[in-house]
């Protein structure tokens, strides 16, 4: 169980959430993350990566965007709530040292689970390029803490409503042109922003790690349901991962398998919701 | 054999009771020997297939007095010897054929503490039931005497009493013993090292205990109400439980000994990594590891539609690969979740099968097709990634390999395509790696698996493991049989420790 320390709203369905977790805080290290459950009984588990921790208040933070029946009840919760389910960290963290040159890329709800990968990378000495973008304006989040860590920073809109009017794409490709060339480049975001990101750096050579979201039930090594295919080889993204050579990783197939459920899970959150408006009609 | 109605065998045994009463003192071996067998009352299987609820009803009274009066109470005591915990059969057996059953439980659980859970999913046949006197002497290993049924009987009356006997615990020590893992393994040391006065926290990853026996094995061949049962027998005795708590990541396990000051751990971790073909189309949407599916219909309660979050896909045709007791439950689990047809795919004959006969038996009566001498070789797929077909080649038997059973061999050619949209892959799994990867000191060997000597101590002071993570793949009791030992070990350590005033 883990009480709800302090909530607030980053965009129109994005939350940051302080969760007390004092033996997560301890351990965690840039990369990894957890699973939570919003009921013990009957919830889903879904796996989110820790955007931050705080050990002196011995807290994490977790940085979620409303996206199905369980996240949507968990930006629900109100401070002072209990989660009843929360484990970690989980996955294999990212390898941190000095390469040199890194460009960091996060693309809306991405930016979270860089943000603590791109203040490793600074500490141990990287010279740090970061590109973040979103759709548009509003859904750009942590501007300020990840321009506090950039030596360059870059912010794009699709909508051209802040920043750039550019993909992210288009200013990784710029510095992939550069010379001396990134000696790596980080992109964490939708699925298919981190397919174009490594289809931008491959032709450059530019070692790329993404991280990956599958499907999960237990996050340890137990189901295989979040397995995917990287360079032929079946791995399982909750133990092996999360993070992977973006150039091996087979996305168009990582994608059909993270819609296994769309259909089903459109009419169930539906139906809650339906259901929902029912009760609290009965209640009048 | 056909269905029988629950109702008319106990009608029969209520008969058959008051006749063999009447003489059973005087009662030959050979007398005893041609009291017909009880069979297990269980529900319609056209019924049961539909339904989540226990296929297996229980013995009544009476029932279980006519199979134990077919105890011989043999001086050899076979039944004994291939016990893994040694449970005292004949004795107990004999104050159930006398219809005292609280003396029959209490024999039973000087050496075991899961009685309810034993009776279920024990593999008789192949243990205590599989050198039965009376078995051997009707030339049929089906026709021993019932062991299994009549120790969940006896489990299953006592708890029905509603006071389930809590074990006595010693004084307390001071010694601290975590355990890791709170399936049946982790379950026992729990148990067996609490009694010696022992401070005893158990971890487990989930949010629910139970392990394998709430992730793997369904409702309705072990309700989660028993398991719950034993559960609060180890809370009343005061074992500390601490879930969602996965040791090697929220704790290095080096760290529960050099920093939380526990003097011994048990690794019960169990099994991990589902092992996957390695065919075409292995990645489709569809395709899924027995473990995947399972976890989502039990310990996620996705089978409860209505009101679990955790989605299960939905089936018309299922295809499930492998022939152990993991394939016959996801099997057997499709069709509850509504799948018209379920094949069993399996490389070589029903007779090398590893899974239970009893298991094999329910799954061909509740509608499963099994279709052997038959393997995978590639799984199509539609234009968005779903799975449409497997392609199967047909097998025959050639000389027996290093396990003894009959080599299967490919028929090139005879590959042919079925019409699935569901691939259910059960053909065992690899070891977790999360012990292993976050502790180098662990010795493991080639697979994985941690490596322990006869006292189930690993290469590293003070810390134990058994079960799946050093079997791989086993049952329930025999991942109780490891526990047993290690929890001896264990407790040997810890007085000898208290002894040299430590």
């Amino acid at each position: 169980m883990s009480k709800i320390l302090f909530k607030k709203r980053l965009s129109q369905d994005v939350y940051l959430m302080r969760l007390e977790a004092p033996l997560i805080a301890e351990e965690r290290e840039a990369g990894q993350f957890i699973m939570l459950q919003v009921d013990n009984d009957y919830g889903e588990r879904i796996p989110l990566t820790i955007a931050d921790a705080d050990k002196e208040e011995g807290s994490i933070t977790i940085i979620f965007q409303v996206v199905g029946k369980s996240t949507d009840e968990l930006s629900k919760m109100v401070e002072g709530d209990n989660v009843p389910t929360l484990v970690g960290p989980l996955g294999t963290p990212t390898h941190i040292e000095n390469f040199g040159r890194v460009v960091c890329v996060g693309g809306g709800i991405g930016v979270a689970p860089l943000h603590p990968i791109a203040q490793a990378l600074k500490n141990a000495g990287n010279h740090v390029t970061i590109i973040i973008g979103a759709r548009n304006k509003e859904l750009i989040i942590l501007e300020e803490e990840m321009k506090a860590i950039a030596d360059e920073f870059i912010v794009c809109t699709d909508d051209g409503s802040y920043g750039r009017k550019d993909l992210v794409t288009a200013p990784l490709k710029e510095e992939c042109e550069k010379s001396p060339k990134p000696d790596l480049a980080i992109a964490i975001g939708p699925p298919v922003m981190m397919k174009f990101c490594a289809l931008t750096t491959k032709p450059y050579d530019v070692h790329t790690l993404v991280s990956l979201n599958t499907i999960m039930v237990d996050g340890t090594g137990m189901c295989g349901g979040c397995r995917v295919d990287v360079g032929g080889v079946v791995k399982f993204v909750c133990v092996d991962g999360p993070e992977f050579d973006g150039h091996k990783v087979d996305f168009d197939n990582m994608i059909s398998r993270l819609n296994s459920y769309k259909a089903i899970e459109r009419k169930d959150h539906d139906c809650h919701l339906e259901k929902a408006a029912n009760e609290k009609e009965g209640q009048l | 054999m056909s269905h029988q109605s629950p109702e008319m065998l106990a009608e029969k045994a209520k008969e058959l009771l008051v006749e063999y009463l009447a003489r059973y003192d005087e009662m030959k071996p050979k007398e005893k020997m041609a009291i017909p067998a009880q069979p297990m009352r269980e529900q319609d299987p056209d019924v049961r297939n539909k339904n989540l609820e226990e296929v297996a009803i229980g013995y009544t009274m009476e029932q279980a007095r006519v199979e134990a009066m077919r105890c011989l109470q043999c001086k050899k005591q076979q039944c004994v010897a291939d016990c893994p915990v040694e449970i005292d059969i004949p004795e107990f057996i004999k104050h159930v054929a006398n219809g005292d059953i609280q003396t029959a439980i209490d024999v039973i659980k000087r050496t075991s503490l899961l009685p309810a859970i034993c009776g279920r999913v024990c593999p008789q046949e192949a243990q205590c039931q599989m050198n039965c006197t009376v078995g051997k002497g009707l030339k049929d290993v089906n026709q021993a005497v019932a062991i299994g049924r009549l120790e969940r009987f006896v489990a299953d009356w006592e708890r029905e009493q509603g006071v389930v006997k809590i074990p006595d615990v010693k004084p307390e020590t001071g010694k601290k013993v975590a355990v890791v893992g709170s399936g049946p393994a982790g379950l026992v040391v729990a148990a067996d090292v609490r009694r010696e006065g022992h401070d005893v926290t158990m971890y487990e990853a989930f949010h629910k205990l139970g392990g394998v026996m709430r992730y793997g094995i369904p409702e309705f061949r072990l309700p989660n109400s028993i398991i719950d049962q034993e559960l609060d027998t180890l809370d009343k005795m005061g074992v500390k439980i601490q879930t969602n708590f996965v040791v090697g990541r929220t704790r290095k396990l080096v760290d529960l000994i050099e920093k939380d000051g526990f003097d011994a751990v048990f690794l019960g971790t169990g099994a991990g990594l589902p092992i996957f073909m390695g065919i075409e189309g292995e990645n489709l949407v569809g395709v899924f590891s027995a473990n995947e599916y399972l976890t989502r219909a039990n310990l996620m309660r996705a089978y409860d539609k209505d009101f679990a979050d955790t989605p299960i896909y939905p089936s018309k045709n299922v295809a499930v690969v492998g022939g152990g007791n993991v394939a016959m439950d996801a099997a057997r689990m499709a069709k509850r979740l509504g799948a018209e047809n379920v094949y069993v795919i399996y490389r070589r004959t029903e007779n090398e099968m590893p899974a239970r006969n009893e298991e094999i038996h329910h799954a061909k009566e509740e509608g499963i097709q099994f279709h052997f001498l038959r393997n995978p070789k590639k799984i199509f797929g539609t234009e968005d990634g779903r799975v449409k077909a497997i392609e199967v080649t047909k097998f025959e038997l050639g000389e027996p390999d290093a396990s003894g059973r009959r080599r299967p061999i490919a028929i090139p050619g005879s590959e042919y395509i079925m019409d699935v949209d569901t691939v259910l892959v059960s053909i065992g799994n690899g070891s977790n790696p999360l012990i292993s990867r976050t502790t180098p000191d662990m010795k493991v060997n080639k697979w994985g698996n941690i490596t322990v000597d006869e006292s189930q101590k690993t290469s590293m002071n003070k810390i134990y493991a058994g079960g799946d993570i050093v079997l791989g793949a086993a049952t329930v009791i025999l991942a109780m049989g490891e526990g047993r030992r290690a929890a001896a070990a264990i407790n040997k350590q810890l007085k000898e420790e208290i002894e040299a005033g430590k």
